[in-house]
């Protein structure tokens, strides 16, 4: 064996790092947790990083995790070794083609990180559903447990398939493991060599497909032999456990690290033992360690090897002294008997205990722990053991959560710590742009890979993708670090952001005597004053060593705007001593030339070099007073008036709390209240624009552009103005509609995130002072008291009558209250306009089919929900069902709402002598076109419930239950690119061909932006994305024209930012058509790599340039049904591409190809442009007669 | 009756006192071999902007920070690349390129914002080997508070540690608005500049009366404009001890004739290769050997200079006298 290498990497990268060594090809799809996985491999792929056979291995990203596995049954039936990467939804989407890989017996590996399956709510977490339910597939499943074995059980199931021929998913905890950072001892390319049998992947590669050697699989097999041949493959089940087993003995013999079916931990004559599988196995050996030392004889099972189950070995693992065992499943199976795992080691037992032990069987408890990513600790571990050990233990419980509802849950003490106390365990609290989750990465590899220490590094990220905090867990260790878990107590804690100290108990985690490091905006000898009572309180009774850093300042100083990693880094390894602060110092410049370095930054290096350098110098210690000072308080996390549910429930999940929630708390079918977000007052602004009605032209682009909805508008009497606090804004307004009535331009200035895109799209500047606009970024503290005020009475002051809108106009639109507010996006969004604009139109009678992705994400990830309802209580029923099926899904309400309406109809025909035979033709034949017509829909209904509560029978009740179907109802399906060119395309494709009235809206970012940018089939040509590291080399898929082949399919490509007017009417003229419309809708992302703010100015150049054609297809249009309502292309495609990183990139790692596929590119807009006129042409005036040949249903 | 067109620039021996100007025509290797075929007796490259480096290294890495390690599914947005290559690696290529395929020398330009950036960057050019460095200082004293004497202090300052950092000869391409521009000179040379560009033509901010904001707004030259810094050429000559070259309404071989006869070493063209195109220069040449040979110059070296301040029959025409002249042949000579 070579010298020992230590690296520190995340539990996927030392997977994938196996994988690509002993793969040929690897099908890929994304999907959080494993994506990095396909990344990782992608990029290595693509710097030509070889497998053990010499070759680099192939990396295709395909339309599906179904697509990917079909791939590798594919690849593996060529011959290749192969492997994928996916987790939840994913895996189960694997599912058929699994039985197929399984059941002809063929080697591969597929590496999942295990993963929450979506039930009452998605999460993205980790647990082990997902593994759980693909264990009757007929594939080996392994388990690792950390970072290590993430890698070292890769290894073993790449070797042990081609052994045992049957495939191996190997598996290891989401998040807890695949993103934790850690040190390990990486294998060599020749380490690897030295395990794979070439014999044995030259014995697959004759087993496979070869018209040289002709044979037929996938037969179709009859009741005459199929049992039989089901049959057949036993022997090869029943030998695999010993495979593996002899695999990891070779594993040991040669690297030292020993792994076993079933590996015992504890006390040999142990009493009590917990099975478990994954990451909570390192936790539950903690609490053994820890009960052991203290006399309890307590032992631990860590299943390695889940399928196939040898139970003679589990039973052969376990103490003959066991009396009970408590079996852990990170899993639920609501209505099972137990769940999987505790049902196998009863089956084990059951089966081999009287003849291996030949004693009285153990007790067998079973219990859930960690769903989700909950949180699994030592102290959780001790409170099973204590449970097992007692007389009548609970038999299914939980552990980690309150159950009051069924009472399954165990109690545990929270303040147990087994950690050592020479473990380095810190904290530190930041925000996502600040860089603290970089600096700690940082801090981690320099201490795992240049001392003999271990480090451990896990990161927590809110739900928010603008302005999130998150919190770092690390450590350091003279020994190996078992237990993943969060640091309970610290000490060392960290706060990077000053603001924070208000909302956030982040001292809770301190213990006693430690040291607290705050970067302040005030000096040492200030600080203490502006500091909130309760943090005063808690640094005097735990006595704290306080220091204080102006890291802003230091970053400001050296150019490094609001990056302050590598200042609050260095006082980190100033504070905590680790190694010598002169050693520090020079790692974090290595690290910082490591990371800078190969993106050409030699200035940004010396930028940090300067931090580092002053960042030391501006540590001051505080000393602190013995009492507490403070007047200030941190303040609760929704207002105090706020509904029950809000403040009980989503309060505690805002102030990080929801962990101390208990199962009562919380709806058991998923459902949640809508028009939360208005109560999370997340402040997150340092800028906020402020208006000036003077110059004002009430245009209304600011309000439309907003993507938080923090920009209002509203027309009114000007009398209510009687009641306007003081510096509430108004105008008279200028046009002729509304003559005499006042209007206001209003910011929410807690939800606003400062993004400026309404500054940029604002028209208009001062006569005098041009800089100054009709909207202004300004400092919010400067503001904010003011502002609050006036958008609480902006809030009060009444909507204007819906139908005396001119809703078809920019101005007008944004008159109409937005039921979609304050969501989590990102700063800058270019989806959520969209969303809010189709909100305002037909919020208030919508149902939305949400496919997973951003905008499910900032549509329902908890705590908080932005869709929100008006004053009559109304607003969108919104549901996120999958990823692939929002357009079924939708279509599916669709259906429903068709039938009710047919049942409604019947009833209310069959009531007619009763309600009155006018009445029922004047509801029934509303056409309910306008907002006049369906306000005079409504009342017709109400006026109908009224009429039925008189008449009283069973059919005036069933009528009334179905009777508000009769308002028209807006069904829609929102989704990325990625659902609907990808992924979702099968299902959005025969949507489009159902010819029922349901309305798609594709939010076109061109790319996978809630996965992190991995190329769709929307990206462009010539965009860099994950998985096109090189550039996407073929043409975007025309998803409109696809539409438009059908005829009957009302087709709209739009960008608000180029031409809003075009986008409202288009939008509106597709939802008034009662068939299929589908509504592509250019949205800038993050994943352009682009100055935010500018977004739309983006948008304006992208249409301008033909790259983004506008155009609409009418089916009800006989003269024109496709119109082009672009100009041609003007400008070359170059200069549009070169100010956005997804291109200019490519220009800097491959300029020779960037300047190929930006002349395909060019060669591509105007192809499309001129291929939409001739199209256009062609249809106008009846030419296609195939338009209207299938008219909606 | 054969004429000698060669002259020396900086130390260089140039076949004729014809040169490309630094402009983006001179980027590619095609352009400078078009050049060179027409004639051109040396290229200045576009300069290397130190600012637009700065600005590119801040966009690549705020490309991979923003929005990095924020959120649980998407910790990075964008592939990590192997190796970017900047605009410096570029720009070196292309000397290296230049000085590979063309005969004729090959001088860099710069154009720096800080003193560590200028020395880094001169050194670079001057190991990829550039025959001379041309210094693009462009400096605008918008703070009020600094006085005329500070902003020369930073010219020399800079010219000095450039010029010391690097053997390859340096010429500093200057702008008029000195309040003594031959005094600058002086201090220049004395600094280490081995050769004087006069004058350069500043990018300026345009009001855009759409948009209502500033864009930046470059103007091809007119031949008018010849006529600064040939009063400046012919000021200099024989008062500084460094090359001078003309630049700024060359348009025609006459430009350039006057040129030569204020005393500058080389003219340089840029705005003429626009309107022209390349070829331009050939053309230029035969017209330049053409005067010559009707006027009887046998030399570029014994012309140049022959019209300057000093060698003028008239100097004072190239002091304040020139207006009076004006003056006066507009309004007539009483009889």
């Amino acid at each position: 064996m070579a010298d020992k290498r230590f690296v520190t990497v995340d539990g996927n990268e030392a997977a994938a790092y196996i994988a690509h060594l002993c793969s040929e090809v690897m099908a890929i799809y994304p999907i959080t947790p494993s994506s990095g996985l396909g990344e990782l491999a992608d990029a290595w792929a693509a710097a030509g990083r070889k497998n053990i056979f010499g070759s680099v291995p192939h990396v295709v990203e395909m339309q599906s995790e179904a697509g990917a596995a079909g791939a590798v049954h594919g690849v593996l039936q060529g011959g290749a070794l192969s492997s994928t990467f996916t987790a939840s939804q994913g895996l189960l989407l694997m599912i058929p083609e699994m039985f197929k890989i399984a059941g002809e017996l063929t080697p591969v590996v597929f590496h999942v990180t295990a993963r929450t399956i979506a039930t009452h709510a998605l999460s993205i977490f980790g647990d082990h559903s997902d593994v759980m339910a693909v264990r009757t597939t007929g594939f080996a499943l392994l388990a690792s447990s950390s970072v290590q074995e993430a890698q070292d059980l890769a290894l073993v199931a790449h070797a042990a398939t081609l052994k045992a021929r049957v495939p191996f998913l190997h598996f290891y905890d989401g998040f807890r493991t695949s993103h934790e950072v850690a040190k390990i001892e990486q294998l060599s390319d020749d380490d690897v060599r030295s395990m794979i049998d070439f014999e044995l992947a030259r014995s697959h590669r004759e087993r496979a497909m070869s018209p040289e050697r002709p044979f037929l699989r996938g037969t179709s097999q009859n009741p005459d032999v199929f049992f039989q041949a089901r049959e057949a493959c036993n022997p090869f089940y029943q030998k695999a456990p010993q495979i593996v087993q002899e695999t990891m003995d070779a594993f040991a013999a040669r690297f030292g690290r020993s792994y076993h079916l079933f590996d015992y931990f504890g006390h040999p004559e142990a009493e009590t033992v917990v099975v478990a599988m994954a990451s909570g196995g390192g936790v539950i050996e903690e609490a053994v360690d820890h009960l052991v030392a203290r006399g309890r004889k307590v032992g631990l099972i860590k299943v390695r090897l889940y399928r196939p189950f040898d139970g003679a070995a589990l039973v052969s693992a376990l103490p003959k002294t066991v009396k009970t065992i408590a079996v852990l499943d990170r899993t639920k199976e609501p209505g099972a008997l137990g769940e999987p795992l505790y049902l196998d080691v009863i089956g084990a037992v059951a089966e081999n205990w009287q003849q291996e032990k030949g004693t009285r069987a153990p007790r067998i408890i079973g219990g859930r722990y960690g769903l989700s990513s909950k949180e699994f600790t030592p102290s959780m571990a001790v409170a099973v053991f204590d449970e097992a050990a007692k007389p009548s233990p609970k038999q299914h419980f939980t552990v980690g959560i309150v159950d009051d509802v069924t009472h399954l849950s165990l109690d545990y003490d929270p303040q147990l710590s087994t950690e050592g106390e020479d473990v380095v365990r810190a904290v530190f609290f930041g925000l996502g742009s600040d860089g603290t989750v970089s600096a700690n990465r940082s801090s981690v590899k320099i201490i795992g890979e240049n001392t003999p220490n271990y480090a451990q590094g896990y990161f927590v990220y809110d739900s928010r993708k603008a302005g999130s905090m998150t919190t770092s867990h690390v450590r350091f260790s003279p020994r190996p670090i078992k237990g993943s878990y969060l640091v309970h107590k610290a000490n060392f804690v960290a706060c990077h952001q000053f603001h924070f100290l208000e909302r956030i108990d982040v001292l809770s985690v301190a213990e006693p005597g430690v040291t607290f490091l705050l970067n302040s905006p005030f000096p040492a000898d200030v600080v203490w004053d502006h500091l909130p009572a309760e943090v005063q309180r808690q640094i005097i009774d735990k006595r704290l060593k306080f220091y204080v850093v102006d890291a802003y300042g230091v970053a400001r100083q050296t150019g490094l705007g609001v990056r302050i990693n590598t200042v609050m880094q260095t006082c980190f390894f100033a504070l905590a001593k680790i190694i010598p602060i002169q050693e520090a110092v020079q790692q974090i410049k290595d690290q910082i030339v490591k990371a800078y370095g190969k993106k050409g930054g030699a200035t940004i290096i010396e930028k940090n070099f300067a931090a580092v350098d002053r960042a030391i110098e501006s540590l001051h210690e505080v000393q602190v007073p013995s009492q507490v000072t403070s007047s200030l308080h941190m303040v609760p996390a929704v207002p105090t008036d706020s509904p029950e549910f809000v403040r009980d429930v989503l309060g505690m999940m805002i102030a990080y709390r929801g962990d101390d929630l208990p199962v009562s708390a919380l709806p058991p079918d998923g459902t949640f209240p809508t028009g939360t977000t208005k109560y999370e007052k997340r402040s997150i602004a340092l800028d906020i624009p402020i208006w000036d009605p003077k110059i004002c032209i009430q245009c209304g682009l600011c309000s439309l552009s907003c993507p938080h909805a923090a920009i209002r508008m509203k027309v009114y009497d000007p009398a209510v103005l009687s009641g306007a606090p003081e510096g509430f804004k108004s105008a008279a307004w200028r046009g002729k509609e509304y003559a005499g009535m006042s209007m206001t331009i209003q910011v929410a200035p807690d939800d606003c995130t400062g993004c400026g895109l309404c500054v940029e799209v604002c028209p208009v500047r001062d006569k005098e002072v041009a800089k100054h606009k009709a909207i202004d970024l300004l400092p919010k503290l400067d503001h904010l008291e003011r502002e609050r005020a006036a958008f609480d009475f902006f809030l009060s002051v009444p909507e204007i009558d819906r139908k005396q809108v001119a809703v078809d106009t920019v101005k007008g639109s944004q008159l109409l209250l937005p039921l979609f507010e304050f969501s989590g996006a990102c700063a800058g969004c270019g989806e959520t306009p969209y969303v809010k604009l189709i909100t305002q139109f037909f919020g208030d009678r919508m149902m939305v089919a949400n496919a997973t992705g951003c905008s499910s994400i900032y549509g329902g990830n908890l705590p908080c929900t932005p869709y929100t309802s008006n004053r009559e209580g109304r607003g969108p029923a919104w549901n996120n069902s999958l990823f692939e099926d929002a357009a079924e899904f939708g279509l599916g309400m669709r259906l429903a709402v068709d039938q009710q309406i047919e049942h409604a109809t019947n009833l209310l025909k069959k009531l007619a002598p009763q309600v009155g035979d006018n009445f029922v033709q004047e509801l029934l034949n509303n056409p309910q076109e306008t907002e006049e017509q369906i306000a005079l829909q409504r009342r017709l209904v109400a006026d109908l419930k009224a009429k039925l509560v008189t008449i009283g029978d069973a059919d005036a009740r069933n009528l009334i239950a179905a009777a508000d179907y009769f308002i028209r109802r807006s069904i829609w399906s929102f989704g990325g690119d990625g659902w609907a060119y990808d992924i979702g395309f099968g299902g959005l494709d025969h949507v489009l061909a159902s010819g029922r009235d349901i309305n798609l809206l594709v939010l076109d970012t061109e790319v996978y932006s809630n996965t992190g940018g991995q190329a769709s089939k929307a990206t462009f040509r010539g965009a860099v994305a994950k998985f096109a590291a090189a550039g996407k080399p073929g043409r975007k898929k025309d998803l409109g024209l696809i539409a438009m082949s059908y005829g009957n399919v009302f087709v709209g490509q739009i960008a608000m930012g180029a031409n809003p007017l075009h986008a409202i009417r288009t939008i509106r003229a597709a939802e008034s058509y009662r068939g299929p419309s589908i509504l592509i809708a250019l949205s800038h992302c993050i994943g352009w790599g682009i100055d935010m703010s500018k977004g739309f100015d983006y948008q304006k150049e992208g249409v301008a340039t033909g790259y983004w054609p506008l155009y609409h297809f009418d089916p009800r249009d006989r003269e024109q049904p496709l119109r082009v309502d672009s100009r041609p292309p003007k400008g070359a495609f170059k200069e549009f591409a070169i100010k956005q990183a997804r291109f200019a990139i490519l220009s800097r790692t491959k300029p020779e190809r960037a300047e190929e596929l930006l002349r395909l590119g060019q060669e591509d807009i105007n192809f499309r442009y001129s291929l939409y006129e001739d199209f256009s042409a062609a249809l106008a005036h009846g030419g296609a007669k195939s338009v209207g040949a299938a008219d909606p249903a | 009756m054969s004429v000698d067109l060669r002259t020396q620039y900086l130390g260089l021996e140039l076949k004729n006192p014809l040169v490309a100007s630094a402009c983006p025509l001179t980027e590619s290797f095609d352009n400078q071999r078009r050049l060179e075929d027409a004639g051109a007796a040396a290229i200045v490259m576009p300069s290397l902007f130190e600012e637009q480096i700065l600005q590119e290294e801040s966009n690549f890495t705020g490309v991979h920070e923003f929005g990095t390690n924020s959120f649980a599914e998407a910790l990075s947005y964008f592939p990590e690349p192997e190796e970017y290559r900047v605009s410096t690696e570029e720009y070196l290529d292309r000397i290296q390129a230049a000085k590979r395929g063309l005969t004729i020398p090959v001088i860099a330009s710069l154009n720096g914002t800080s003193l560590g950036g200028w020395l880094r960057y001169a050194k670079l050019i001057e190991e990829a080997g550039a025959d001379a460095l041309e210094l693009n200082i462009y400096f605008v004293a918008a703070d009020v508070e600094m006085s005329g004497e500070e902003v020369e202090r930073r010219y020399l300052d800079l010219v000095q540690a450039v010029a010391s950092s690097v053997s390859i000869p340096v010429a500093v391409k200057i702008g008029p608005y000195f309040s003594s521009v031959g005094h600058m000179a002086r201090q220049l040379v004395d600094a280490g500049a081995k050769g004087l560009v006069l004058f350069n033509r500043f990018l300026q901010p345009d009001i855009r009366l759409d948009t209502l904001d500033t864009r930046p707004h470059l103007v091809l030259s007119t031949e008018f404009e010849l006529l600064l810094p040939l009063r400046w050429i012919a000021v200099l000559y024989g008062r500084v001890n460094a090359s001078l070259a003309l630049t700024s309404g060359v348009h025609s071989a006459h430009g350039a004739i006057k040129g030569l006869l204020a005393g500058a070493d080389v003219v340089m063209m840029a705005s003429a290769l626009y309107k022209q195109g390349l070829s331009c220069v050939g053309a230029m040449i035969e017209q330049m050997k053409l005067w010559m040979e009707e006027n009887d110059y046998h030399s570029v070296s014994q012309m140049k200079g022959s019209m300057s301040h000093r060698n003028s029959p008239d100097p004072t025409a190239f002091e304040r006298g020139n207006y009076m002249k004006a003056l006066a042949s507009f309004t007539g000579t009483p009889i």
